[in-house]
Parts: structure tokens; C-alpha cells; sequence
């Protein structure tokens, strides 16, 4: 189970939104090297994998990942408040706009949807932690 | 700075910083669970942590359900979200 912390693991007050920036940003949300993948991956992986140790740094990481998963959301959002549907066309917005207006929806900057196939979970350990090494390495 | 003197901004960032050396020396103890000197390192942040997380509640609301206290009013759904600035 799990447990809400009110607070983002690091603050994010953004004075100047920026949906040109946020169509980006979003990416890190609901893309293929985005904290909805990283998150899923690992706690999805730990039920298999053999090593107490491994399983507990799997359950751990992945938690960590929810709290970036809400930093990101949290940075779209506040990118494209307050912005009205002329500004957010004009910043290229439009095709996001028309199906989620400025709600959070995970998908890729180029506008695919967010697909489980970002990651892996193959009941193998050497096998996912090649895939964590993979996709860590996409991530930085 | 003794947390009773800091404001809610200077409170908040300091459980921002003894979280957050609080879930890193939990993932490295998670595969290193003898090294007592990163146990003496998890003991430090956790105890600063506890008492920093416990004086936020009692000044500005619960940032976790442990730490909720409601006597006349449930002020955890109605504080401003941490996306909304609240907290943050």
C-alpha cells in the first residue's frame, strides 16, 4: 500500500507559464522515457525478482518515481494555467487542447498516448535489470 | 536555525532536505543493510525528519495523515495542493 506526502519531493513555483515549454515538459510525464514509465517498470518488476534486496531498492526507486511523476505534472500544469485558448493556439497547443483542454493526460510531446510497451517487466532478473539500466540511461 | 524559529517557507524546505537525504540513504541501505555508519546517517535525517514533519503539523497542517491532529476542522483536503503552490 501506499501513503500520500502533501508536498513535492522539490518545489516548483512557476511565475511565468509557458505552454510552448509545457508540450515539451510533457513528455517527461507520459513519454517513453517518462516518469509514468520509469515508475511502472520498477514496481511492476520487483514481484519477480528473486532478491529480497533488489525487490525492497524496486519497491523504493519506483516510489520515488510517483513523487517525480507529480514534480512533472505538477510543471504542466503550471505552465499552461491561466493561459487563454487564443495564447495556448498561438503557442501550438491546439491538437493538446482539443482533447484534454489544460488537464494533465500522460502522453509524448509528439502526442502519443502512453503505452505500458515503454517498458518491460519479462519475470527475469538479469533480464530487467538490463531494461533499468537502459531506460536510466535514456533518462539522464 | 532551531526548526521553532523558522517560518513556514524555511520549514518546509528544510523537511524538503532531510526527506530527501532520508530516501536516498534508504535505497542505498536496501542492498548495503550492515553498513552501520549509513544506519547512524538514516537514524540522523529520520529523527530530523520525524520532529520537523510533527511542528509542521501543528503549525500549518498535516503534510501526511500520521501526523493529522483534526480538532474542529479536517484541513488536509481543504490546504492548497502542493501543484497549486501549497506546501511548495
Amino acid at each position: 500500500m501506499w501513503n500520500y506526502e502533501k508536498r513535492l519531493q522539490y518545489p516548483i513555483n512557476i511565475t511565468r507559464p509557458n505552454a510552448k515549454i509545457a508540450q515539451i515538459i510533457m513528455s517527461q510525464y507520459g513519454g517513453p522515457d517518462g516518469e509514468m514509465g520509469a515508475s511502472m517498470r520498477y514496481l511492476s518488476q520487483r514481484y519477480s525478482m528473486p532478491n529480497r534486496k533488489v525487490a525492497g531498492v524496486l519497491t523504493d526507486i519506483g516510489t520515488e518515481e510517483l513523487a517525480h511523476l507529480e514534480m512533472v505534472a505538477t510543471i504542466v500544469r503550471q505552465l499552461t494555467k491561466g493561459l487563454s485558448a487564443e495564447e495556448l493556439e498561438a503557442a501550438g497547443f491546439a491538437p493538446y487542447y482539443v482533447d484534454h483542454t489544460a488537464g494533465i493526460w500522460p502522453q509524448a510531446a509528439g502526442g502519443i498516448p502512453f503505452n505500458a510497451c515503454e517498458f518491460q517487466s519479462k519475470g527475469d532478473a538479469i533480464t530487467d535489470l538490463f531494461e533499468d539500466m537502459a531506460a536510466d540511461g535514456a533518462i539522464i | 536555525m532551531m526548526i521553532s524559529q523558522m517560518n513556514q517557507a524555511q520549514l518546509l524546505h528544510w523537511i524538503d532536505m532531510v526527506s530527501f537525504a532520508v530516501v536516498e540513504i534508504t535505497e542505498y541501505l536496501d542492498t548495503h543493510p550492515c553498513d552501520e555508519e549509513a544506519m547512524k546517517y538514516f537514524n540522523h535525517y529520520a529523527d530530523l525528519r520525524r520532529t520537523a514533519m510533527r511542528a509542521y503539523a501543528e503549525k500549518y497542517g498535516p503534510l501526511t495523515i500520521d501526523t493529522a491532529n483534526p480538532d474542529n476542522y479536517w484541513q488536509w483536503a481543504s490546504s492548497p495542493w502542493p501543484w497549486e503552490g501549497g506546501n511548495c
